[in-house]
């Protein structure tokens, strides 16, 4: 570990240079707007290129299963969204593009460790085991927070008001520091996010306390129609050393590479050397949410020259060129995918509305008289 | 909690001193309850809430933090889903708000959330109301937006005894409470014992009378004592309640008021639309009206921003305001 590291007064980059770089060459289409600057820690490059050490330290079966884990959410997702579309799910907020963000972070963590999300990371969640009807009982305007256990999953419940949850991963940290656990605790939020209040406040007492806290940024662009590059005139990686711990800036859609920085960022906050904040490059290739029209805001042309990112073709071509897995077992992950998505589909539509009384069922832990009062008047006792 | 109530001599106690023997017993109790906030740890906290407590259980238990309203209580949830307890400290009534976001969004609202798989054992003291001359944004009364918020207990102690009581039941509760600490009664003193006494949703009647039900809670107990005791040189005998929980609100103690005296007058110090009040003059509506010998009556603050020092005498409900209401309800 680089002294520099260990004091968390300078930036951490994973050792890449400050001068942006266009990866995708002359000829290749432009990156989107917000990953100009400084170059992320990039392993594979757009065109499936090794160009980094790509041995993190997964095994053969976990290389596969990183693709076949990518190539099901994506399914899942676009299910989803015919779901909403069919009346089955209330508003749904797609993550096209950003499945290498969320999985290789994921992926990165241990069973003891705990998540709080945002409302985008139904990929992350079936990594940590969240059963995915469950989940998407949320969108089904069934149940707020998601019915699955927080404990049992380390998934903690979907988190819509921006920025939040990180006061609430800070906490969380905190208390297994106090415990002494040899765990940690990941915060997802967005480009948006970063804008909020509750990010500073979080990420400065996270700093101050020292926790074991990784500050996971899915910087997708967009947050609904403002670009990026209207939310902050900075870089978000940077932040990082303002609060004295490092940042790290990542191909988002280089599923390696996040879960290489995720990875090393995991094991400082397990070694008691406190946050690190990961800047994860990516793109919203869908609209922020089913009720979102994007067309209104961003023009097509730009979303077309993003999909020459795109994370899954990307990490498929270099699987396929390093020979780990071949072109049949591409075949069978899309079938899964199609299987998956079909039961999905089913479990989603066979989830009814709950039963009333569950309105007041949990609202308090030591309900009062007056309260069951009204409960019994709602419900006609 | 009562097992391990203080065996202490009976004694004269400052509501400050009360809340921090109430903090200290449950610190020394549960090993997994944490104390922070601004200015708690090193300095004891402005009113002296939390003095000598960082120094009897150490800085991990006793924290000071930044200045992060929101952040505070976002720790303190994720605390609850690690398993911890936590009391936070909003130094000030108006410096809780940059944590309404917190508090409505996710204290509030957790537990139903994740359907009861993570108790939010979460105790929000706040120093609240005015009387103190103090500068703006120190004397606002906040208890309307905690007590519409569905899945908070709001408590109000009025003297020191029972500010230890309603501190430790807050503490105890599996469920979030904010205790709204009347400033202007830090420094009084009462004689007494400190232990267990009625929990939350229990309110108490500190002085009886059948001519008419004063009703009240916080720093207007002591204004709404001292009017009873000048009404009684008039012949006019008035009982004095005081609610100690606006949520949940004590109906059995509205009725039964109601019905042995017929006349209702409630006084607080917050501004007067949707103050408690309404809710009070509503209940007792809807519990006894055909017991009500006159129109309920409110004594609050007005409907202004909260004024500067030397106004707000003139603001607050004074013995005089509510001599007055208390004599149109027996005259009606």
């Amino acid at each position: 570990m680089p002294a520099s590291l260990a004091s968390g007064l300078i930036p951490y980059a994973l050792g890449v240079s400050d001068e942006g770089v266009n990866v995708s060459g002359p000829a290749g289409p432009p990156e989107p707007a917000h990953w100009a600057g400084t170059a992320p820690l990039r392993l594979v490059a757009p065109d499936g290129t090794p160009v980094g050490d790509t041995d993190v330290g997964l095994s053969p079966e976990q290389l596969r299963d990183l693709l076949r884990r990518m190539i099901v959410a994506r399914r899942l997702d676009s299910e989803c969204i015919a779901l909403q579309r069919q009346g089955e799910l209330t508003v749904y907020p797609g993550f096209e593009g950003q499945e290498a963000a969320q999985i290789g972070s994921a992926l990165a963590l241990g069973p003891d460790d705990f998540v709080f999300p945002t409302f985008r990371e139904l990929a992350a969640a079936m990594v940590r085991g969240v059963d995915a009807v469950q989940y998407l009982h949320y969108h089904r305007g069934t149940w707020h927070g998601g019915p699955y256990d927080p404990r049992a999953t380390g998934f903690g419940p979907i988190c819509i008001p921006i920025a939040t949850q990180i006061a609430h991963a800070v906490g969380h940290a905190l208390g297994q520091k106090l415990d002494a656990l040899d765990a940690c605790t990941l915060a997802y939020f967005g480009d948006g996010a970063t804008s909020e209040g509750d990010f500073h406040e979080a990420a400065n007492m996270a700093g101050v306390f020292g926790v074991p806290l990784v500050l996971f940024c899915q910087n997708n662009g967009w947050a609904i129609s403002v670009p990026a590059t209207q939310q902050t005139a900075g870089e978000i990686w940077r932040r990082a050393q303002g609060y004295g711990f490092p940042g790290v800036r990542v191909d988002g859609n280089d599923v390696l590479a996040v879960y290489a920085a995720t990875r090393d960022a995991v094991a400082r906050a397990r070694e008691g050397e406190g946050p690190t904040l990961i800047e994860a490059l990516t793109y919203r290739i869908g609209a922020h949410s089913t009720a979102d029209d994007a067309g209104r805001y961003r023009d097509d042309h730009e979303v077309d020259a993003a999909r020459a990112f795109d994370p899954i073709g990307r990490y498929r071509t270099w699987l396929l060129s390093e020979g780990h897995a071949d072109q049949g077992f591409v075949t069978a992950c899309e079938q899964e995918a199609d299987a998956f998505a079909m039961e999905v589909r089913a479990g989603v539509i066979a989830t009814a509305a709950p039963p009333v009384e569950w309105m007041f069922d949990w609202t308090f832990a030591a309900p009062t008289e007056a309260f069951q009062r009204m409960r019994d008047e709602a419900l006609g006792e | 909690m009562s097992e391990q109530a203080p065996a202490s001599d009976v004694r004269e106690w400052t509501l400050s001193g009360a809340l921090n023997q109430a903090l200290r017993d449950s610190l020394a109790e549960d090993p997994r309850l944490l104390v922070f906030g601004e200015d708690v740890g090193r300095s004891g906290g402005v009113f002296r809430v939390t003095d000598g407590l960082q120094a009897e259980f150490g800085p991990d238990r006793v924290f000071d933090t930044p200045i992060s309203e929101a952040g505070i209580a976002g720790t303190a949830v994720g605390l609850a889903f690690a398993g911890w307890r936590s009391v936070i400290e909003f130094e000030f009534d108006a410096f809780s708000y940059p944590a309404l976001e917190q508090v409505i969004d996710h204290v509030a609202k957790m537990r139903e959330r994740v359907r009861g798989r993570v108790d939010l054992p979460i105790t929000i003291r706040i120093p609240s109301f005015g009387g103190i001359r103090g500068k703006e944004h120190h004397g606002e009364s906040p208890e309307t937006y905690y007590v519409h918020t569905a899945g908070l207990k709001v408590v109000v102690p009025s003297s020191a005894l029972d500010g230890y009581t309603l501190l430790r039941h807050a503490i105890a509760d599996p469920d979030p409470v904010v205790i709204l600490e009347p400033k202007a009664r830090y420094w009084s003193k009462e004689t007494g014992v400190l232990g267990d006494g009625p929990g939350i949703g229990v309110g108490r009647v500190l002085r009886d009378g059948d001519d008419a039900a004063i009703v009240t809670y916080g720093a207007m107990v002591a204004t709404c004592l001292e009017a009873a005791e000048s009404l009684a040189g008039d012949g006019v005998h008035a009982r004095v309640v005081d609610l100690r929980s606006l949520s949940p609100l004590d109906d059995g103690l509205l009725a039964t008021c109601a019905m042995e005296t017929g006349r209702i007058i409630v006084v607080h110090e917050a501004p007067r639309t949707l103050g408690m009040a309404a809710e009070v003059a509503t209940r007792v509506m809807e519990l006894a009206f055909d017991h009500l010998q006159a129109p309920v009556g409110r004594v609050t603050g007005y409907d202004v921003p909260y004024p500067p020092a030397s106004l707000e005498a003139r603001y607050r409900p004074s013995v005089e305001r509510i001599r007055t209401a208390v004599l149109q309800a027996v005259n009606y």
